[in-house]
């Protein structure tokens, strides 16, 4: 037996073993046992679940599929859904630039605070935040009677489910950008404000420019969340068909009647819907990245 | 446009970046802000843009007030260290964009400003990147553009935040040159930062040397150079060498050896700091009656024109660096170990 090989004249290798190709790779059997790993994981809890959902859907045939999406309930429901999260997503959109960019670009006193009070929804359940808000709001709430004299309804009715869906999607937008922000720094926007450019222009020429990609993110995730919020909107809403009921409290209320290919036609919408925004944000981003 | 900076100070908590710092810009010269970080260039350099505030004290722009006066109103051109290129735009679009935020009213008509980012293109010798983004040039490019931008709002003032600190030697040496010529072309007034003193020296027309929130001194490169106000301002400008010594009669006394020191023929007697610059120093060979620092040769090492020599005294632990000719060396022979004498040239001395 050598104790030593010669640099020049690597060892021959042991029968059996594989040469590994190159200086970086792992061997073939760990790359094929990680890569199968993921896959399997993947399947079982991406793949397969979504599947189900539309192979349950549609069970019961066509028919019954499309009666149970053109039902008026269920085109309420659906209508009360794109409501809530089409009031709820442009708000954030806004407070969530606003909160990021006066936490990214400057120093002020309670920044921390402000840090914390963002990420709170994320901290609380959302059964809580709907409760807050029937304490707040409800008719033995603080401001119940004051609501109920000038007829005010927030609590189970849409105002209530778009406070709720506000409140427990905030933190998307927000904490999206600010570790881009941060990371970014204010070198640009001090160049552009030194080049004559207004609050407002740095805004739309430089800073947002800079995080459109994380901002789009951003608000796809508040979207996905907007419209399939269960248990803040559960707690305010009241589920009063036609009414109150959003997306994901009609498909357990049809779940708990047993009409499973009615709920399972639902959850089928919420997961288009989910599909399609992932496929639009697919398309942004290849359509204006350069 | 002159620029006057009036008692300025400004602290950020307990630290003092600016203790009551008095300056005086004139109309088209090139100043350099020499000094080690944390000496207060930079902070002063944002002030005199406007990008930092005063706790007290007074920017004027032409003999006017510009204290309170907002960033954007002072028509500063400011270049960054590290560029800050909008990362988003093309080239063309980022020397643009001082045109294309004026209110409509001051706003240049679209021919216009595509005249005046290609004159300014052309003025930095890179038109043909026009269309190409940040990312894709190099930092000598970017340092080019971002000067290109800086300009193309036609500034009263240009400043310049270590404007080649993060390039490599070569293009550093080449670009300096380049700002030099540029600005004779244009004769803006102009403040660069930097921590270089070869380069503060090369391309400045003077150079305010700071150090812990204060101006040490204001000179030509020649005067802070031959005649540094204090030893911070000596050290700081090159090697040096230092000899703890005494001062009398108008010489220096190191280690058994004195030198003529005439300004300060009427400094009193006593302990004195002396230092002289690597290529003030002789180095001899000991033979009878000759005076000078007995010292041991540590180590010769041969630097392009130079050779440098490292020599320990007998007395003290400092090692003394020698910078001879090649001529002079050779003609020595010096080996390490070998015995020599030491003799300052020339020295300055500030007192103890």
């Amino acid at each position: 037996m050598t104790a030593l090989a010669l640099p020049s004249q690597p060892a021959a290798p042991a029968a059996g073993a594989r040469r590994i190709d190159r200086a970086t790779a792992e061997p073939a059997w760990v790359r094929l046992a990680l890569i199968g790993l993921a896959l399997a994981f993947l399947t079982t809890f991406l793949f397969v679940p979504l599947a189900a959902v539309f192979y349950e859907a549609l069970r019961k045939g066509v028919v019954v599929y499309a009666r149970a999406i053109t039902e008026p309930d269920a085109l309420a429901a659906v209508r009360l859904t794109l409501l809530a999260a089409a009031i709820s997503v442009p708000l954030n959109l806004v407070f969530g630039v606003a909160a990021a960019w006066a936490i990214a670009k400057f120093e002020f006193r309670g920044k921390n605070v402000l840090v914390t009070l963002i990420d709170l929804p994320f901290s609380v359940s959302p059964v809580i935040a709907g409760l807050i808000y029937v304490l707040v709001f409800g008719l033995q709430g603080w401001l119940g009677e004051t609501l109920r004299d000038h007829d005010l309804k927030v609590i189970f009715a849409v105002p209530g489910i778009v406070l709720a869906t506000v409140f427990v999607t905030f933190p998307f937008v927000a904490r999206e950008l600010i570790p881009l922000m941060q990371a970014q720094g204010v070198e640009e926007e001090e160049a552009a404000v030194v080049l004559g450019a207004r609050g407002w222009q740095v805004l739309w020429r430089v800073t947002l420019p800079n995080v459109k990609w994380g901002l789009l993110y951003g608000v796809i995730l508040c979207n996905a969340r907007a419209m399939g919020e269960f248990g803040a909107v559960s707690v305010v809403s009241g589920h009063i068909r036609g009414m109150t009921n959003t997306l994901p409290l009609h498909v357990e209320i049809l779940y708990n009647e047993y009409q499973f290919a009615a709920a399972f036609a639902a959850a089928s919408l919420l997961a288009l819907l989910a599909l399609v925004t992932l496929a639009l944000k697919a398309w942004v981003e290849r359509r204006f990245s350069h | 446009m002159s620029i006057e900076v009036r008692n300025v100070t400004r602290r950020f908590g307990s630290f003092a970046a600016l203790e009551d710092v008095s300056l005086e810009v004139c109309t088209g010269e090139l100043l350099a802000l020499l000094g080690p970080s944390g000496s207060g260039k930079t902070t002063l350099l944002r002030v005199i843009a406007g990008l930092e505030t005063v706790d007290s004290g007074q920017v004027l722009f032409h003999g006017e007030d510009a204290t309170t006066q907002h960033v954007r109103e002072r028509r500063v051109g400011f270049v960054f260290q590290h560029y800050a290129l909008f990362r988003h735009l093309s080239i063309f679009e980022n020397v643009a964009f001082g045109l294309r935020v004026r209110p409509r009213s001051r706003r240049p008509p679209e021919a216009e400003i595509r005249r005046r980012v290609h004159e300014l293109l052309a003025l930095v010798q890179l038109d043909w990147l026009a269309d190409r983004y940040p990312h894709q040039l190099s930092g000598g490019q970017r340092q080019r553009i971002a000067l290109a931008r800086a300009l193309a709002v036609e500034p009263r003032v240009l400043l310049l935040d270590e404007p080649f600190g993060a390039l490599d030697a070569k293009v550093r040496q080449e670009l300096r040159r380049w700002l030099r010529r540029l600005h004779d072309e244009m004769h803006i007034t102009s403040v660069f930062v930097t921590h270089d003193q070869d380069e503060a020296l090369e391309v400045s027309d003077r150079v305010v040397v700071m150090n812990e929130g204060r101006i040490q001194q204001v000179g030509t490169p020649q005067e802070v150079y031959d005649q540094p106000a204090n030893a911070f301002v000596y050290r700081f400008l090159g090697n040096v060498n230092l000899f703890h010594g005494r001062v009398q009669e108008g010489r220096a006394l190191i280690g058994g050896d004195s030198v003529a020191v005439p300004a300060h023929g009427d400094t009193p007697a006593g302990a004195a700091l002396a230092f002289a610059r690597p290529h003030d120093i002789e180095v001899l060979r000991p033979r009878a009656g000759a005076q000078g620092i007995a010292a041991r040769v540590e180590h010769v090492l041969a630097l392009g024109s130079l050779v440098r020599v490292d020599l320990r005294p007998d007395a003290g632990n400092e090692v003394i660096h020698a910078e001879l000719s090649r001529e002079d060396a050779r003609g020595l022979a010096l080996a390490a170990g070998e015995r020599v004498l030491v003799r300052p040239r020339e020295v300055r001395v500030f007192a103890a």
